[in-house]
């Protein structure tokens, strides 16, 4: 029952990826005159038949639905084009990039569910006691700080005046690793590095805070706000009549419960997450997917920066299929 | 026919009657709940503030915002040794008075706002309430593109748009609304869709009012809060949004001041000069407070289901 | 009843409170009780008289700021209202057991139904062994052949497929009985029904009533039902104890209440019960419950009686043997003496008192 419901999801996911490629595909077209031209703008002299080059390795010299095709067959075939600025694959370029990014994510994940959720379940059930006020005040500002700033914030306070953690990039650049998976926090356990796991840690902290914490705030404050319907509601009141302890019925009945809305607003957090990462990436000179599409824009790289934009839009869809499939086995009544 | 006329009349008279009264009556509720949320009484009091100072900024900044004097490069705060009044906040790497150009800052942080959120609030609510009062292939062809539009994180497709549009004020307006409708969109069709389900709609169908008087007159006036109320939650997004595209530099270029830019050039100055960045922070930081608080008092007290995060 | 027998279960001048901004509620207000091992006593009155709290206020489940503010609720000589929770906890669900009003909302829609009824015999440690180790699967399979005997006894069908089942995969008929094997999974000795028929559909409710006389006599458990419904509790109880605003306003044996109410809100209940043999007009009682926050000094229900006087709504009147002999407490509190809280069991002459004894009733 439930693989019949996940492949449905998964099927209807592809006409979705279609329609974001042809999106992204559209984005160049939008751009003011010819997208060659303004890409060899800056570089300054070229002979005609280096644009005529160009011109025919975007196809922008064939008519547009047939430029859609062949965008589209190289998508489905995993071919993104070539990077204008670096002359190479834009899928390798991202393929390289794309741990860093998704390692920062994750660390900011990990960082918000671990503050969301002790600070969401305690709030709600001390409802209106000075920590869940104090907690929810944080987490207003937690909703309305942009994140490039609290970025500058932390890294003013932790790095520039008490020097407890790096300013920027991923590892000391004194320490040599030996890249496994892209992943450096996991290679350095694999090769059992541990000054690299501690280094490539203590780097991963500040950037994870800063992208996690609108994450967290959000986070905390569904959880609380459902939570406390929940509490009030006959289940957990049977609960109680049945003899379960207070933490057993907040821990398994009502948080149980209020799992369910929280993934739907996780789900959406992803979002924040991907789109954050730009952000973050930028102030704390973070090596990835975000610093090389920033990069790009300002050299007017097009192919990789609409690649780019593509692999984000197709994790966001990914992310969100993970969260629906998790979603089907937190609520039975989706099964039937 | 005439009696049919005299009566859709009389109607008309009858209904607008009941709005008015239901109005007044609503807003004097209104104040009054609102007093029980102080925080959002200071919110609103808050934006006020920065309207304020955004309309005035000329009369009440007395240096020039985007030309500096690098004698006066980097120069504390008053309240720190070698700060004077004459740059309260002290002054950036090009010299430029810091005060004057947060409170410019407000201008583009305020027109973008309000423009994005404008611009999507009616392109987004017209669509939304043709799709969800007439359903149908018309909905399923918007439904489709708003869900498409939806496979993008909003930041990400809002610089992917202005890196191939180019910077500016206007393609910037274009950016956030191009995705910003959805929102609207959605909110707007789902209670046209429950609206339509309720007796009054009927009704007025029987009475021979038109379609498009049925949406504007009697639908609309009862899902205006909920919209008012998304409206106000997301202006802060979009202000933090605008701020971030300019941080990144895509967003309003210099030497105009931008909250999001000026942050960026105060980077570089970390370790000696600290205010260049955290001024303009703080004043985002501020006026997102607002809103939000404004708009979480808003919802508490016009629309406690609608849930947005 | 044995005169002799001590009660399972005695509520000694309980009163909760809730305190509002206008000042405490008396949701239940000096109220005496007493359940009889076997018997079935029936709390009477409309929604919003204190019934249900009187219940939870019994399992120690009254909501804070709510709390128990003086009386004894006494169970197997413990004070339950004194005990501290984790006490209290080994009590809930194993001596006591409750069943809800509405069981859709009651059971937890994420577990199966098989999974909650084991919880409480897991809560309890019914089935002994391994209390360090809770996956311990021998025990898991011994608590489920439990589970299963106790839904076969509620009359669920086909036990081991519904033990899979989500509550929403169940009907409302299922749903109550999946709710009372909960309640009776650890053979309690008291069952507290908070209108366990209400929410379900007439011919269910007759199922669930018989299904509950059916426990009652089998296993003797106590069941203090209640409702609204006086027909209801005139079918099913030994006693019938009629609230009006957080006070008993008529205690007795069933028959007694039923054949001769001596409080006029006992009198318009009984008019209210629909009678098909006789096709008479439904008389409904005027008028609505009393806002609790704001009660006045007299007999709470005087603003709806037909037969008040000008004197019922300042003074207020004690819970009085309608017989008017001396009695002992206990048998007050268990209803075996036939009590009722008016003006009319006084001794006050009123000035046209033969015209009102009779009230409306034809």
């Amino acid at each position: 029952m439930r693989l019949v419901k996940i492949t449905e999801r998964l099927l209807a996911a592809i006409p979705l990826m279609l329609g974001v490629a042809i999106i992204v595909f559209l984005f160049m077209r939008m751009t003011p005159g010819d997208p060659v031209d303004i890409m060899m703008g800056q570089s300054g002299a070229v002979t005609a038949g280096e644009i005529e080059r160009l011109r025919s390795e975007f196809n922008l010299d064939k008519p547009l639905h047939e430029q859609l095709l062949l965008f589209l067959g190289g998508v489905a075939r995993g071919d993104l084009g070539n990077s204008f600025q670096r002359q190479q694959p834009v899928t390798r370029l991202i393929a390289e990039r794309l741990p860093a990014t998704i390692e920062l994510a994750l660390g900011a994940l990990i960082f918000g569910l671990l503050v969301a959720f002790p600070i969401g379940v305690i709030s709600a059930v001390k409802q209106n006691s000075a920590i869940d006020r104090l907690s929810m005040a944080g987490a207003f500002l937690g909703i309305s700080m942009p994140s490039f700033w609290l970025g500058i914030l932390l890294i003013m306070l932790f790095s520039v005046n008490l020097k407890w953690l790096p300013v920027q990039g991923r590892i000391g650049s004194d320490i040599q690793l030996q890249v496994v998976t892209g992943f450096y926090t996991i290679d350095s356990i694999l090769t059992g590095n541990w000054p690299a796991f501690i280094s490539s840690l203590r780097h991963l902290i500040l950037p994870s805070i800063t992208l996690g914490a609108a994450v967290a705030a959000i986070i905390a404050r569904v959880l609380r706000s459902s939570l406390l319907e929940i509490l009030r509601s006959d289940y957990v009141k049977l609960a109680r009549a049945k003899g379960a302890s207070e933490t057993r019925t907040v821990m398994k009945h009502a948080l149980r419960n209020a799992m369910i809305p929280t993934v739907t607003v996780l789900g959406l957090q992803v979002g924040v997450l991907l789109g954050g990462n730009m952000i973050v990436e930028a102030v704390f000179g973070w090596p990835g997917l975000g610093r090389l599409v920033v990069d790009a824009i300002f050299n007017r790289d097009f192919p990789l920066v609409q690649g780019a934009v593509m692999v984000y839009a197709l994790t966001f869809i990914l992310a969100n299929l993970i969260v629906d499939v998790l979603y089907t086995y937190l609520n039975p009544k989706i099964e039937m | 026919m005439a009696t049919t006329t005299a009566q859709t009349d009389a109607t008309w008279r009858y209904t607008w009657g009941i709005r008015w009264r239901l109005w007044r009556r609503n807003s004097g509720e209104f104040w009054r709940d609102l007093k029980k949320h102080p925080a959002a009484i200071i919110g609103g009091v808050v934006i006020i503030l920065y309207v304020l100072a955004a309309i005035f900024a000329p009369q009440i900044t007395w240096h020039n915002p985007e030309l500096g004097n690098l004698r006066n490069r980097l120069l504390p705060p008053v309240w720190m040794e070698g700060g004077s009044w004459d740059f309260p906040l002290g002054a950036d790497a090009q010299g430029r008075d810091i005060y004057t150009r947060v409170v410019y800052g407000a201008r583009v942080s305020l027109a973008v706002g309000v423009l994005a959120v404008g611009i999507s609030v009616i392109v987004g609510v017209a669509l939304g309430a043709l799709a969800g009062y007439s359903r149908g292939s018309v909905d399923d062809v918007i439904s489709r593109f708003a869900d498409l539009l939806m496979a993008f994180p909003f930041l990400i497709f809002a610089i992917g748009m202005m890196a191939f549009l180019g910077p500016g004020f206007t393609n910037l307006i274009l950016a956030l609304t191009f995705k910003g409708w959805v929102e609207f969109f959605r909110l707007a069709r789902g209670e046209i869709i429950s609206e339509k389900t309720r007796e009054y709609v009927e009704a007025a169908r029987v009475t021979g009012r038109k379609h498009w008087q049925i949406i504007v007159h009697e639908m609309l006036p009862n899902i205006v809060q909920s919209i008012f109320v998304l409206t106000t939650l997301r202006m802060g997004f979009m202000i933090v949004t605008e701020a971030s595209l300019s941080f990144l530099g895509l967003g309003i270029q210099p030497p105009t001041p931008a909250w999001g830019s000026m942050v960026a050039e105060g980077r570089n100055y970390l370790l000696n000069a600290w205010w260049v960045s955290t001024m303009p922070g703080l004043a985002i930081v501020g006026l997102v407070l607002a809103i939000n608080v404004f708009g979480e008092g808003l919802r508490d007290i016009l629309d406690p289901r609608l849930k947005i995060e | 009843m044995k005169s002799d027998a001590s009660p399972i279960l005695e509520l000694r001048n309980v009163t909760t409170l809730f305190p509002t901004r206008r000042g405490d509620v008396r949701a239940v207000d000096a109220v005496n009780l007493a359940l009889y091992p076997g018997q079935i006593l029936g709390l009477v009155g409309e929604s919003g008289c204190g019934k249900s709290t009187v219940l939870l206020s019994i399992l120690g489940l009254i909501a804070s700021p709510g709390r128990i503010d003086a009386g004894e609720i006494l169970f197997d000589g413990r004070d339950l209202s004194k005990l501290p929770t984790s006490e209290l906890r080994k009590i809930r669900g194993k001596e006591i057991a409750m069943i809800f009003q509405d069981p859709l909302s009651t059971l937890n829609p994420v577990f199966t139904v098989g999974e909650q009824i084991r919880e409480s015999l897991r809560l309890h440690n019914m089935i002994g062994g391994g209390r360090l180790w809770p996956f311990d699967r021998a025990r898991t399979a011994r608590e489920k052949q439990r589970v299963l005997e106790v839904m076969a006894e509620v009359g669920i069908p086909a036990p081991e497929a519904r033990y899979r089942a989500y509550p929403h995969q169940f009907s409302g008929g299922m749903q109550q009985r999946a709710l009372i094997a909960i309640g009776l999974a650890c053979n309690p000795k008291v069952l507290l029904a908070d209108e366990p028929t209400t929410a379900l559909d007439v011919t269910i409710q007759a199922q669930i009533v018989a299904l509950m006389q059916r426990i009652n006599r089998e296993h003797g458990t106590g069941i203090i039902l209640v409702t609204h419904d006086l027909g209801l509790a005139a079918e099913f109880c030994d006693h019938i104890a009629v609230m009006y605003a957080g006070r008993i306003v008529e205690i007795g044996r069933t028959d007694d209440v039923i054949e001769r109410p001596q409080h006029p809100y006992t009198e318009g209940l009984l008019r209210c019960i629909p009678d098909i043999g006789r096709r008479r007009p439904i008389e409904p009682i005027m008028g609505n419950v009393p806002d609790l926050a704001d009660l006045g000094p007299g007999c709470a229900f005087a603003p709806r009686c037909p037969v008040a006087q000008p004197i019922c709504t300042h003074s207020f009147f004690r819970l009085q043997p309608v017989s008017g002999e001396e009695s002992d407490a206990a048998a007050q509190r268990s209803g075996e003496v036939h009590m009722a809280r008016c003006l009319r069991l006084t001794n006050y002459i009123l000035p046209d008192a033969s015209a009102q004894t009779n009230g409306g009733v034809p």
